[in-house]
């Protein structure tokens, strides 16, 4: 095998491995007779998808929206709450547990809340996806100021670098490749957090259209939903790699020196 | 000689002991010694002497816990400033390029710091002609981790001295190179000294390598660590690799081994 083949097979296999389970799934759904109320074969959700693509993109719109904003916030929170911790430890120790206690509560138990004080609608979308896509952040950007290394410390202190100055000029560098990392983890949670509030209280989103569906036994629409998540998931996802790659060259230098 | 100068550093029966939990460890037990204006000294001694202690003590980064620290006349009780530092590890930031991490200390140290953004074209030629003096011109543009451990360590030296410090503190900065790069950089290291003649304490575990750059060997003991021998080095500069094997200089490094072998007996 040349390596141009080889290269192309690997571009190529997450689309065959998707292509021979849905070829599966197909099959499996045909052999063993499955009510499509069970589980609908692909061929039909994607018709379904194809009958209803209006419908469809327009709910999606209004989860990737209030996905989206939720996660700016989310990052811009998360940013800012991540520096103070990791530069100062009285900060993180009267926070710290804080967070952790607050990250254990299941994000659905909030929702019925933020129902009773904002109402149905985005806003409980966007406020739940900032919940639960905001501590990986927080976590993730202390981290990156908590680990400098002591010796760099110890030269800037040594050449009088205030606070500020070691924290703008190792600390906030330092922070920003764990930041990029964190934001892959949170944009997919984000996503969790919209759908999980659009599924419980909503009146608009993929999340509410997956449970009018599977209220008619409509499975084929509430897969057809699922997919249309699976989708703006991944590309959310490349986006941010995508944005990691570029903002922090120096943490990928193995793969720049070629 | 610089060594006859008036004292810079002034040790004072300086101890140092650490606490962590309820365990207190004696790092360092009444050193006293100093350091004249323009003088190398290098501290030697067994492994957990207390030798970085020293030098963080001198610097200021530690507080003693009793004694006292002057550095030019003045009681140490912060960390002074503009300090030049290399260490074992060479710490260059991986996001900057060699260039603009030689130029960290002019972002952080009075004056440069307010002229900074003014001076910028000079300073950058200063760091081009500092980084040809170690013998890596044009390796401005490259990022540290493009460039090989021994070229790193010397982006060190420049970054210790892009400032022109009055004090060098050097914390086993040969250390981690191969025999070879670690034995080119004492001649540069000597090189920069002559030309400068800043003060600089080396610590090292490398006889050899106190006995080339230093005109004052302290030798220090085992846990707590004390001054057990000074050794004047009168040997005349510039040195070079063929002085090392010299028998006037092999004596000393003999005489300073033979202390240290009591000190592990």
């Amino acid at each position: 095998m040349t390596a141009g083949t080889e290269r192309a097979l690997r571009v190529a296999m997450p689309w065959l491995a998707m292509a021979v389970f849905l070829v599966v799934w197909e099959l499996a759904c045909v052999a063993f007779d499955i009510a499509e109320i069970i589980l609908p074969r692909p061929s039909r959700i994607f018709a379904v998808t194809l009958q209803r693509w209006d419908i469809l993109l327009a709910f999606c719109g209004e989860t990737l929206w209030t996905t989206v904003l939720g996660f700016l916030l989310a990052i811009a929170g998360g940013l800012v709450m991540g520096l103070a911790i990791g530069a100062s430890p009285f900060i993180y120790s009267g926070l710290y547990p804080l967070l952790i206690a607050f990250n254990a509560i299941p994000k659905v138990a909030i929702v019925p809340i933020l129902m009773i004080w904002v109402g149905v609608g985005a806003t409980p979308a966007v406020v739940t996806a900032f919940a639960i896509s905001f501590f990986p952040i927080v976590v993730n950007v202390a981290t990156g100021l908590a680990t400098i290394e002591p010796e760099m410390r110890d030269v800037l202190r040594s050449l009088g670098a205030t606070r500020t100055e070691i924290l703008t000029k190792v600390g906030i560098p330092r922070a920003m490749p764990y930041l990029f990392a964190s934001l892959k983890v949170a944009i997919t949670l984000a996503f969790i957090g919209s759908v999980i509030s659009e599924t419980v209280g909503g009146n608009r989103g993929i999340g509410f259209l997956m449970l009018s569906a599977s209220a008619r036994n409509d499975a084929a629409t509430t897969f057809a939903g699922l997919f249309a998540i699976a989708v703006m998931g991944v590309l959310m996802y490349a986006v941010c790699a995508l944005v990691e790659k570029r903002m922090t060259r120096w943490a990928f230098r193995g793969e720049l020196v070629t | 000689m610089p060594a006859n100068g008036p004292a810079l550093v002034d040790l004072r029966q300086v101890s140092l002991t650490y606490r962590v939990g309820k365990e207190e460890t004696l790092a360092l037990a009444d050193a006293t010694l100093s350091i004249a204006k323009g003088e190398f000294i290098a501290v030697v001694g067994p492994s957990g002497c207390g030798k970085s202690t020293l030098m963080k003590l001198v610097t200021g980064l530690l507080p003693p816990s009793s004694g006292e620290v002057h550095v030019r006349g003045e009681k140490v009780v912060r960390p002074i400033k503009g300090v030049g530092m290399a260490f074992q590890n060479p710490t260059l930031m991986p996001w900057r390029t060699t260039r603009d991490n030689i130029l960290l200390p002019l972002e952080i140290v009075a004056p440069h710091k307010q002229q900074f953004r003014r001076k910028r074209a000079e300073y950058a030629a200063r760091a081009e002609r500092l980084l040809a003096s170690v013998g890596l011109g044009g390796f401005g543009d490259k990022y540290p981790w493009q460039l090989s451990g021994g070229m790193q360590q010397r982006s060190n030296l420049c970054r210790a001295l892009i400032h022109e410090p009055e004090i060098m503190m050097l914390d086993e900065p040969f250390g981690a190179l191969d025999a070879f790069t670690r034995e080119e950089l004492w001649g540069i290291m000597q090189l920069l000294w002559l030309e400068r003649r800043f003060t600089a304490v080396l610590v090292t575990h490398d006889l050899r390598e106190a006995v080339y750059l230093a005109d004052t060997v302290y030798v220090m003991s085992r846990r707590p660590g004390r001054v057990v021998m000074t050794k004047r080095i009168d040997i005349p500069r510039p040195r070079t690799l063929e002085t090392t094997f010299e028998p006037h200089f092999v004596d000393i490094v003999h005489a300073l081994r033979e202390r240290i072998h009591q000190e592990h007996a």
